[in-house]
Order: structure tokens, then sequence, then C-alpha cells
């Protein structure tokens, strides 16, 4: 508890104080810095614009659905709808989101270090990024593309009359900049920690970090290879997909999911760490079961690059490869298990508190154990046959990746923007729209589960009526989902201008990026801190003093 | 399960093959843990959020921080039913991949964006599939262009149709009525109207229907006229004496190749034999037969391998072929 007296001594206004927003102005100071903050915020103001895209066109996609003739565009326009919804979320939102924005701003804060360990290639990575989304936002508005984000061959590579080389091109691209992402964090973890930061001392943050720039790296070149495979043989023919000449259509869904399964984990991995935070600070706790939940990250880190076959099970793959990909999909399942429960059980005997990121946290939890059943019904052989390819997976993986990864994300967001603007933003506001998310998801997610299993196949542009009624709640939940996003982009954007001041720690957190003031300065530490606590050691009440 | 699961007939399609039910007692033993999980974790948050709030800002926590028989116990348990599921489900999909030995076989190619489906008897249907009830049918299937998926969620079955290669599923229909069936691998622009109907018909009704139909000969004809045309039988001689094997009784015969490996002599080996011949070399025979890949179309293929499957057979031999 040292650090008390200082941190109030910082508690002066942000204007009068150097910090990493106000230390040099212009355009060219944010283009070309070095900071790792900065950056942050160039990856936030990126990926927030990417996330307004893909969400107009899932908006665009449920408004067509209230009919089953389709009410608003043909299937063409439709098909191109959901290529573009689903590529741009997966490969230019929720794959950087929590890595590139609140990674970037948090990695070398939590440790204690002034910056990433390679500030320029951090810098690289963006503008790599930037140009990756460049060639897929042309190629959408140029007439776009019909693939799916999967780009399954031989459709991609031999039939497809859209832009399908310049999105791939893009995502090959953008791949890259994951990479240099994923090699800047595991160098800046093993070789920037303060002094007294032991590896069983990290925030669970970091180690989840950790874990996913494991996945970048081991899992990014592989669909950067399939893609470019798939160039060559949609410019070239060279057949390896094409059966006609001998080719394996099926070796590049083998190939694709190698990577895109363990890029699920890239996605959910992140939010699990922010959720850990998040659950300590606002119930003043040490985190439940410390080890368990991080080297659960890291076993879902190893595990992940095992199970891509259950993607495949009705594809004709053998009945043996069957069994095995389904034994490893359960077996993935149960680290996540010990995860939900150590933060459920974190909350026994707390101090708990409902501010907006908390319930981002609460919310996340609650979604993410559904999404994390329902993934049970796939990983059964006998039950995914029936499933696979219709709306159940649909809802299965929006619960992980929105339920889960986006809710995690929100709540992370929250709960570092007063460190990350200096700035607070209206708390009711806030828990307003969190509820409003939480509703309108459930709304639009749970009647595909019911859909997927009375069989209607995804990516349909037109459908059967009797799906309708399911249809109309889903569409009605997402303009409810798309006016929860919309509240708190404009709060976050008047608390810029008009949020009172935050202090260092608003939340009395603990954690070596509250013990700095808010917005940091530049070299984030005025002296490099020296760590002698263990991660969350919030001060406690003794065993029998509380019934 | 019976009771609730009839009570809510807009929860799930119909159950209308001898594999379903199966199918959906597991989706509902999955969908019991699914809420009790649930409602653990959910019903604990929420106990947890009431006791635990805070009451007063400078309140501090207590409870501990780890518990190693809690941490086995939320692993071990979970794993368990993990092992439940696993068994329960594969061993489902093992036996539900088994087609009986007496299926009888249709045939169903994709292509964007239709199904066009053959009986053996050489019946053609679009978007229809009329099968007989509490008979095992086997679909094999392929695709003309990109991957297709057929799938019918009235029998709990979906396979992938895939260009180059046959795939199969089996069902047996258990209630005559009318379903869906769709295309669920998206396909391009009109995937969404891949769909059609299968008709699960009496075996009266289907005798019927299939006499009606507008049939000009079987399958197994069609093929023999193209094992003419192409002058199969230059080499194929049926006392074995040709340059090439003899195609009597070789179907469903496992057969040394030159590789050493052995395979049964199945639809998909034949349609290897006939596209890329010196992949399944026989040891015995010179590599001269040449690739008829893109000389004979999926449906021709069909006919061919109908045929070839048919010599030896006892009604081909008394017809005196």
């Amino acid at each position: 508890m040292s650090s008390t007296a200082t941190v109030d001594n910082l508690e002066i206004p942000a204007e009068s104080r150097l910090n990493y927003l106000n230390a040099s102005y212009g355009i060219k100071s944010w283009l070309l810095t070095t900071d790792h903050k900065r950056i942050a915020l160039l990856y936030l103001v990126s990926i927030t614009f990417m996330f307004l895209v893909g969400g107009v066109a899932a908006t665009l996609m449920r408004l067509h659905l209230i009919e089953p003739q389709g009410a608003l565009v043909d299937p063409e326009t439709y098909n191109r709808l959901f290529s573009i919804h689903g590529i741009v979320m997966v490969f230019f939102f929720l794959v950087p989101s929590i890595p590139a924005t609140l990674g970037n701003f948090l990695v070398p804060m939590m440790i204690g270090a002034r910056d990433v360990a390679f500030p320029k290639l951090n810098l690289m990575s963006w503008y790599i990024y930037i140009t990756g989304a460049a060639f897929t936002l042309y190629a959408a508005v140029t007439g776009g593309v019909d693939t799916g984000w999967t780009f399954y061959t031989p459709f991609s590579s031999n039939y497809s009359h859209s832009a399908v080389i310049p999105v791939a091109l893009g995502v090959f691209i953008t791949g890259f900049s994951s990479i240099l992402t994923g090699l800047n964090f595991i160098v800046t973890i093993h070789k920037m920690r303060a002094p007294g930061m032991t590896w069983f001392r990290l925030p669970l943050f970091i180690w989840a970090m950790y874990a996913t720039s494991i996945i970048f790296i081991l899992g990014t070149p592989v669909i950067a290879i399939t893609l470019f495979l798939l160039g060559l043989e949609r410019l070239l023919h060279i057949g390896i997909f094409d059966p006609a000449v001998g080719g394996d259509p099926l070796l590049f869904q083998h190939l694709f999911w190698f990577y895109s399964h363990p890029a699920v984990y890239i996605m959910i991995l992140p939010g699990m760490g922010v959720i850990s935070e998040l659950i300590t600070a606002f119930s003043r706790k040490r985190i439940f079961g410390y080890s368990f939940v991080a080297f659960s990250s890291m076993a879902i880190a190893v595990i992940s690059f095992l199970v891509w076959g259950h993607h495949m099970f009705v594809t004709g793959q053998s009945v043996y490869a069957g069994l095995v990909f389904s034994v490893l999909s359960f077996l993935v399942a149960i680290p996540s298990a010990v995860k939900v429960f150590n933060w459920t059980a974190t909350l026994y005997k707390g101090s708990i508190s409902y501010q907006a990121p908390m319930l981002y946290a609460l919310g996340f939890i609650g979604l993410f154990t559904m999404g994390g059943l329902t993934g049970l019904f796939l990983a059964s052989l006998a039950v995914d046959v029936h499933l696979n390819g219709t709306y159940f997976v649909v809802a299965h993986f929006h619960y992980i990746m929105v339920g889960g990864a986006v809710m995690a994300y929100m709540g992370g967001l929250h709960f570092w923007w007063p460190k990350i603007t200096g700035r607070l933003y209206p708390d009711a506001w806030a828990r307003f729209s969190a509820l409003v998310i939480f509703v309108g998801f459930n709304l639009t997610f749970f009647p595909q589960f019911v859909m997927g299993y009375l069989g209607m196949p995804r990516r349909y542009a037109v459908y059967p009526p009797e799906f309708q009624v399911l249809n109309v709640m889903s569409s009605a939940g997402a303009s409810v989902l798309a006016v929860g996003y919309v509240i708190p982009l404009v709060y976050f954007i008047w608390s810029m201008r008009y949020g009172p001041p935050a202090g260092p720690n608003p939340w009395g957190a603990k954690g070596l990026e509250w013990e700095t003031p808010s917005p940091p300065p530049t070299e984030n530490f005025e002296e490099i801190p020296i760590v002698t606590e263990e991660a969350y050691n919030y001060p406690q009440l003794p065993e029998v003093a509380r019934g | 399960m019976g009771a609730v699961w009839t009570a809510f007939p807009e929860l799930h399609p119909p159950a209308a093959s001898s594999i379903a039910q199966g199918v959906d007692k597991l989706y509902f033993f999955l969908t019991l843990i699914t809420l009790f999980f649930t409602a653990l974790i959910f019903g604990t948050i929420f106990y947890f959020m009431i006791r635990y709030r805070r009451r007063k800002e400078d309140e501090l926590a207590g409870g501990p921080h780890e518990h190693l028989p809690l941490e086995l116990t939320w692993t071990i348990i979970p794993t368990l039913i993990c092992v439940v599921i696993f068994i329960w489900a594969s061993f489902l999909y093992v036996r539900n991949s088994r087609p009986p030995k007496a299926s009888m076989d249709i045939f169903v190619i994709g292509k964007q964006w239709m199904w066009h489906i053959e009986h053996p008897e050489g019946v053609r249907e679009i978007n229809e599939l009329h099968v007989p009830v509490n008979t095992p049918v086997r679909i094999i299937m392929t695709s003309q262009d990109v991957i297709h998926d057929f799938y019918i969620p009235a029998f709990r079955v979906k396979k992938d149709a895939l260009p180059g290669r046959y795939t199969s599923l089996w069902f047996e229909a258990t209630e005559v009525g009318t379903y869906h069936f769709y295309c669920a691998q998206y396909c391009g622009t009109d995937h969404s109207k891949m769909i059609g109907w299968v008709y699960v018909m009496n075996p009266t009704d289907y005798a019927a229907w299939l006499a009606g139909g507008s049939k000009t000969e079987s399958m197994a004809d069609a093929g023999e006229k193209l094992f003419t045309r192409y002058a199969c039988a230059t080499c194929h001689l049926s006392d074995g004496s040709g340059r090439g094997p003899s195609l009597v009784g070789l179907f469903g015969k496992p057969e040394k190749l030159l590789t050493g490996e052995s395979r049964v002599v199945d639809e998909s080996l034949l349609r290897q034999a006939i596209s890329v011949p010196n992949s399944v070399r026989l040891s015995n025979f010179p590599p001269i037969m040449p690739s008829y890949q893109g000389q004979i179309n999926e449906e021709q293929l069909l006919q061919l391998i109908s045929y070839i499957k048919s010599l030896g057979s006892e009604e081909r031999k008394t017809s005196g072929k």
C-alpha cells in the first residue's frame, strides 16, 4: 500500500501535466509515433471503423431476412453482405480487437515497461493492417466478394465471379500485422518485465496475451500460405484444389481450419484475460485459482491446433478421423469450463460493485457459458451431422464471438477508458447500454439455436416460410443490439471533451497501470516500479471476520 | 423425454427416419446438461451478486483464493460428462454411418443450383426424391461443380457432395410424408434455392410411381450402351483373357493394387479407375487404359458403374449378358 501516497500526489488535472496525448500535436506526431499507447489508439479508431462496416452489413442482412422471400436485396447482394460481414468482423475486428488496442496499451504498462520491445515494428503492424483493410474495403465497394469468410474451394478458386483475389490479398496482408503484434508481445513479456515482476505475478491479462501471441505467430503463416495457394489456383489454375486435374478441394478446408480454429481462440483468449482483470477489480479480490486460470490459457492455445477437423465431420472425412477430432474438441472445452468456475468462485465473499465494466464481465460469463455448452452439441458427432451448416452453428459462434469476445472488449474498453483518456464517461448510460446489448444479443441469437435444430441452413438469402417467426425475432433483436452499440460510441466521444477527470485509479484497482497518472506520461512510469506482491493483492479481511 | 419432447413440436423437426430418435435423445440430454450448467452458473452469480454486494465504500473482501479439491472437482466432473457424451455420440455416429447390406441405391448429382436425382431403374427427378418407407436407402452422390451438401433435417442426415469423388449417406424413412431437403454447403448465388422435397411413400405407391415415371431405360442398360460405345469390351473381355481385367463379378470383391494396397471394388474405386486409371492399377495388367475424364459426364459415369455392378449378378446372367 505504499503506492497510495504517490498516487494521491498525482491527482492533478490532466491538462496541466505532460502526458502521451498532449506530448506532441499534429497529424504527423500520430502517424509516425512509436508510442505503444498512441498506436493502440490508431488501432482503436481503425477497428471501430471496421466494426461499423461489419455491423452495417449485419444489420442489412437481418433486415433482409424479415421476409422469407427476402425483404431488401437480391441473393447476389445478400451473399456479398454476409461475406463482407464475416471477413471484416473476423479478420479486421475480432482478431486485432483486444490485442491491438487494449493489448498494445496495457502489455507494457502492466509489466512495468516503457514500451514494447520493438516500437517501430509495432507502428509497422498498424500500417500493414491499414493496407490490408484498404484492399478488402476497396474490393467490397467495387463489386464485393461472395465466397463467405471461409473462401471454400473450388467455389472461390474456379467458380466465383467476384473480387476474391483483392479480398484474399487484404486478409493475407493483414495477417502480417498479427504476426508482428504477437512477436512484439512475446519478446516484451519475456524480456521487459519490471524488477520483481515474476511470471506468476503477471496479471492474467498478460498470460492471455502471451497465449494469444503464440497462436498469432504459429497460426497466421498457415492462413497466409492457404490464401496464397488460393490466389495461385485462381490466377494460374495450378490445380491444387481442383479434382479435375488431381487436386483436392478438401485440402483447402484442412489448411483453412488449421489456422481458423485456433483463430477462434485468438478472439476469445484475450477476452478471457480481460474478464480476469474485471472480476478481480470489482470484487476487490485475488483471482480464485491463479495458476489454473493461467495454465488453462496455455492449454487452450496448444489444444486449439488439434481440433480443426471438427469443422469437417460431414465432408466425407473418415469415421476414425471424426472420432479423434471429436474427442480433442471435448478436451478443449475443459480449460474453458475451469476458467468459468474460477471466475464465479472469485465472487465468493467478494465486495462486489456494479459499475458498467463489471456488468459486461458478468454478461460475458453467462453468454460464454452458453456458447461453450452449445459447443458440446457440435463436438458430438451424431448431433453435429444434423447441426453442421445450420443456424445452430451461427448462434453458437456468435455466443462465443459476440457474447464472449465483444462483451469482453466492451468491458475492457469501459474499464481502461479513464486510463486511456483521463476522463470518466457517464456510468449510468454505460450500465444502460450494457443491459441493452445483453438483451438485444440474446434476442438476436437465441432463436437461431432453435432455427438450427429445425434445420434451417445458414447463408440462405431466402428461406421456407415456416422459419419466419424465429427470423423476425432475431431481426428485432439485431436492431436492439445495434442501438446498444451506438450509445457507447456517443458517450465515449462525449467524454473525451466533457467527461470529468478520472484520476489515476478511479476503480480502486490493483495493477501497475493504475499506479501512474491518467492519461499516462509517454514513458508510462516516472520510475520503473519494483514489484513486491502478487497480482490482485487486494487488502483482505482475515478469514474469521466476515460471516 | 417423450412427453416433454412431443409437447413442443415447434422446437424440433419431425423425426421421420430410423436414426432420428436416437439423435434427438442425445440432443435432449445435451440440452438438459446445458440448462443445468447455465442455471448453476447464473444462479451462483446472482446469489453472490446480491449476497456479497458492496455495502460500504471501504469494505474489504474475504474468502479463499485457492482450493485444490474444488479445482479438481470442477475439472474432473466436466471431463467425465464429456467422456459420456463423446462415447454416446460416437456410438451413434459409427452406427449411423454404416448402411445396412441390403439398402437400395439412389444417385444424386449436385450442380449449381439444383439436385439431379436418378433411380437405378432409370427414373430421373429434379429437386424431388421419392423413396419407399421402411426401406434402407443409400444415397451415393457427387457434384458437377462446387461443393454442395445434401441435408434432410427430418432424417437427421447430411453429407457433402464433392466434385471428383463419391460420398454417401443412408437412411431408412419411417413415416410416410413430405419433408424438406436442402443444400447445406454454401455454393454461390442461388444456394438458398437449391432445395427440394423428399416424398416418403408406401412401397406399393412407390412401385406405382416408379412405373409411371418418365424413364427410358435402367441406369445399367444405359451404362451397357456406353460400354459398347466406348468399346470397353475390346480389352475387358468377360472371360478374363483380355488386356484388361474381366469386370464380371468384380464389384464388391477386394483387389490387390499395384501399390500393394488392398481395396474393395466400390463405386469410388471404379470412378477412379475410369477417370485416372493408372492410379489404381492391378498388378497383372499393363498400364494401357486411357483416362476418360472429361469425356464422360457425371451421369454417364454413374450409369457405367451401375452396369459394371450389374455384371455377374444373377439377373444379368439369366438374361444372357
